[in-house]
């Protein structure tokens, strides 16, 4: 038992936590000083004014009052990005591939998890179930959306990628966007036929939608309450706890080595006895479990799936590995939380800074903006080494 | 044993005057067929059919060409005026094969995934739909606030005006993408033209404040279209009216006119497609396909031959933009879907990218399949749901079968099964292109030698 211990690579352990807190407390801070400085520079101008006539508030306490909760929610999305992410850039680092159907992986992970939910709280077990239990019922759906989502990715890998293997570079892509849609209408036809209805919603139960209330701050004329929802710490902490155990599995096991090893250089690690199909297997796995994962996490923060559900995470998460340096595990998890808070900043505060002519609806070409400059300006990421193309 | 029959038959079959005798009695059958059962897919499937009977089969070019054009001009306007539906089906059969045939110059010559293509066709619709409708007038009113007195814009026949503009306007839009976004390897350009268009897909949807451009989600109507004088309808009617068995209508020859106008569209795409692939430019495409770093070697200038490719195929995808927007005289943001997209792309890599009949084939499949066999099955099932009919051994009864089981609705699962099948067992296409013909015969010569 002690020499288990020993065996534990306790750097590997901390080195993602530190990290992934500096990353968070940067993009934060940083996107912070932003808004602040544009709230300053704004609040004697005519938005300013608007905004002081309807809320009674000047735009600059309006932005300051408002960040705490920016950032929780920015940080929540981000996380979730992160997870999705790293599917996409572990695949790429390893076949030079964009793993298009990713985002229906994830669809699937979150469709598995509430189904199981579902069906527990139509037994009447969730509506009794004590707190205890309900983190219980809650740790199995995501164990269980992981399992189906990992095996549905190895299940793709093998029948639509490994025979195209060695192909043109386009060739498995335009086969993944066809196992993308492919997904996308098989989970419609088995929810529609076996419940009738594709829209699915996560039933409620536990203590998760509560929220922690640290205070509540005065906004003009109203009171803005700060919180934190539990279900958005869930969702922290568990990607937090996957990104830890990713890292480890990458860069302190006998596994992560091979997997390192077939990335940087396919043939040679066949040479040294490593099995490549067995390694390529594995990867799509883990993203898969991953990002089943992310998925039934995202289920239980927005309540409501359908099955092109994984269709705008899954870009904005390649965005964010792309972002990050694609291929890079670190750079993954950067780009996740710096799209993630990018994001939910400029669905804030675009709205009021534009007097409402261009609000959150357009968050979502938000991170396509951010991708098109990112590859213009940085194509290798923010933590990429520049690479050229493999051939 | 039977596919070697079948091709000793065929090729008995296409010489001497065979040919000429297949293609007239298919041609015929399928025309009298469509003719005396209005209503049948299958006659119709008989009739589309003929024009790859007349593809396949060695003839006479002359005679090709006459038979296409008797088939396309005369056959199918009055067989589509008779039974309306049929004229729609070959109407969108056109457009989709000239999207095809655009995104064919992007995707089949110069080897670049464009995901994000029907953005262009966007581009073209919604600038006629702006300046075809009464939308100037509505810029300052919310949606669904305007007065319904408003004037229009300009008179309907700036319609072919706008058709040149549409096609300026769509490839300086492809340009401008093209210029940062081209120097990317393939791979991320997909996904950034993908993302190009969702943008101008949440463009159409959101620019209805603070000023009205697009009408948001509900989308521009009335779109004008150009005039057609009573002359022409009564023309049409004298020629044919008898034939037809009634009067056609104006709207009826709407119809007929856009198919032409989208007949020749294509015309004028593949005969620009084969110019081009014989050009200077199209041999660069080429190489830039095969091999980048070699035709940077060769001193191909990579990104301006990109760019010309890009430009291309969006300006086409405008032209067929502003004919969408006249013909339906509606337009909203949800015709410009990313499903959209990838069932253009899945037409080209069905029949082959790179091959104009190929693509040609391909967008016909794919639109019938949408149209005809996948509603036909709909239709089916809804019948079989309303019988008291019970699958025998499963004891399963048809009315409980649940309503989502639409098979018309199921276009994602058809696109994704086309993509993968094609990629996994056939990545040419069903018609290959020449040119891997010709690369593989070079490469039986050097053989020999």
């Amino acid at each position: 038992m002690n020499r288990f211990f020993l065996s534990i690579n306790v750097r590997e352990l901390v080195r993602p936590l530190g990290q992934l807190t500096l990353f968070s407390l940067g993009s934060a801070a940083a996107l912070s000083i932003i808004v602040l400085i544009m709230a300053l520079v704004l609040d004697q101008t005519i938005i300013g004014e608007t905004l002081t006539e309807k809320l009674n508030v000047s735009l600059y306490t309006y932005t300051l009052i408002n960040l705490p909760q920016v950032v929780l929610d920015g940080l929540t999305i981000g996380f979730v990005y992160a997870a999705i992410a790293l599917g996409y850039t572990m695949v790429y680092g390893v076949l030079e591939f964009i793993n298009f159907a990713h985002s229906e992986i994830f669809a699937v992970g979150a469709f598995v998890g509430v189904e199981i939910l579902i069906a527990l709280d139509q037994t009447g077990m969730l509506r009794n179930a004590s707190l205890g239990m309900a983190y219980v019922f809650l740790i199995f759906a995501i164990l269980a959306g992981m399992a189906a989502a990992g095996a549905l990715a190895v299940t793709v890998e093998r029948v639509a990628y490994r025979p195209l293997r060695g192909a043109p570079r386009l060739v498995p892509l335009i086969s993944a966007i066809g196992v993308s849609f492919l997904l996308q209408d098989v989970i419609r036809l088995v929810e529609g036929l076996t419940t009738g209805d594709f829209n699915r919603i996560f039933p409620t139960f536990g203590n998760f939608d509560q929220r922690i209330i640290f205070g509540k701050l005065a906004l003009g004329s109203t009171n803005l309450t700060l919180g934190v929802s539990i279900k958005s710490l869930i969702v922290i902490i568990s990607a937090v706890l996957m990104l830890v155990g990713l890292n480890y599995l990458v860069n302190a096991t006998r596994i992560g080595k091979a997997i390192r090893a077939v990335a940087q250089d396919r043939p040679t690690a066949s040479l040294m006895g490593i099995n490549v199909n067995r390694i390529i297997s594995i990867t799509f796995l883990v993203g898969g479990l991953l990002g089943g994962a992310a998925g039934v996490l995202y289920a239980l923060k927005f309540t409501r799936i359908d099955p092109f559900v994984g269709f705008f995470p899954g870009l904005k998460a390649f965005a964010a590995a792309v972002l990050g340096g694609i291929g890079n595990l670190t750079g993954a998890l950067l780009g996740g939380i710096v799209l993630g808070m990018l994001e939910t900043f400029a669905g804030s505060y675009m709205g009021v800074f534009t007097m409402g002519a261009a609000g959150s609806e357009y968050k979502d070409i938000f991170a396509f903006s951010i991708l098109i400059f990112v590859l213009i300006f940085r194509p290798q990421g923010l933590m990429g080494e520049n690479v050229g193309q493999k051939a | 044993m039977a596919p070697l029959f079948f091709k000793a038959l065929l090729e008995k079959l296409n010489r001497g005057f065979w040919p000429y005798i297949i293609i007239l009695s298919h041609t015929i059958l399928g025309t009298s067929l469509v003719y005396s059962t209005p209503r049948s897919n299958v006659a119709f499937l008989v009739l589309i059919t003929s024009l790859f009977s007349l593809y396949y089969f060695k003839t006479d070019s002359r005679f090709k060409i006459i038979a296409g054009a008797i088939l396309a001009l005369v056959v199918i306007p009055i067989v589509g005026v008779r039974n309306i539906f049929y004229l729609e089906v070959i109407f969108q059969i056109s457009v989709f094969a000239a999207l095809a045939l655009g995104l064919n110059i992007v995707v089949g010559f110069a080897g670049l995934l464009d995901l994000g293509y029907v953005a262009f066709y966007a581009v073209g619709a919604y600038l006629w739909a702006f300046f075809g409708s009464q939308q100037y007038y509505v810029l300052s009113f919310a949606p669904g606030t305007q007065p319904s007195n408003l004037p229009f814009l300009l008179p309907g026949d700036a319609f072919y005006l706008f058709i040149f503009f549409a096609i300026i306007v769509a490839a300086l839009t492809g340009i401008l993408l093209g210029m940062p976004v081209l120097r990317l390897r393939g791979d991320y350009l997909a996904i950034v033209t993908l993302g190009f268009g969702e943008v101008i897909r949440v463009l159409a949807n959101n620019l209805d404040k603070p000023l009205n451009f697009t009408n948001g989600p509900q989308g521009i109507t009335p779109i004008q279209r150009p005039s057609m004088p009573q002359a022409v309808a009564d023309w049409f009617n004298d020629l044919f009216g008898g034939i037809i068995g009634h009067t056609a209508s104006i709207a009826d020859l709407y119809n007929v006119m856009f198919y032409l106008f989208a007949l020749l569209v294509i015309i004028v795409i593949i005969f620009v497609t084969r110019r081009l692939d014989d050009s200077k430019i199209g041999r660069a495409w080429t190489a830039v396909r095969e091999d980048e770093t070699a035709a940077i070697a060769m001193g191909v200038p990579l990104v301006k031959m990109k760019l010309a490719a890009f430009a291309v195929g969006a300006s086409f995808a405008g032209a067929m933009g502003v004919l969408l927007a006249a013909s339906r005289t509606f337009i909203s943001p949800e015709s410009f879907s990313f499903m959209q997209s990838i069932g253009v792309l899945s037409m080209v890599i069905l029949g082959g990218s790179g091959s104009i009949p190929g693509v040609i084939l391909g967008a016909a499949t794919v639109t019938i399949l949408n149209l005809q066999i996948l509603q036909g099955f709909s239709l089916y099932l809804s019948e079989l749901r309303q019988s008291d009919a019970i699958i025998p051994i499963i004891n399963f009864a048809w009315r409980d079968l649940s309503t989502q089981l639409d098979p018309a609705k199921y276009q994602r699962l058809l696109f994704g099964l086309i993509l993968i099948l094609m990629m996994i067992f056939r990545p040419a296409g069903l018609i290959p292109a020449k040119r891997r013909k010709r690369k593989l015969a070079s490469d039986t010569a050097t053989a020999e030698k």
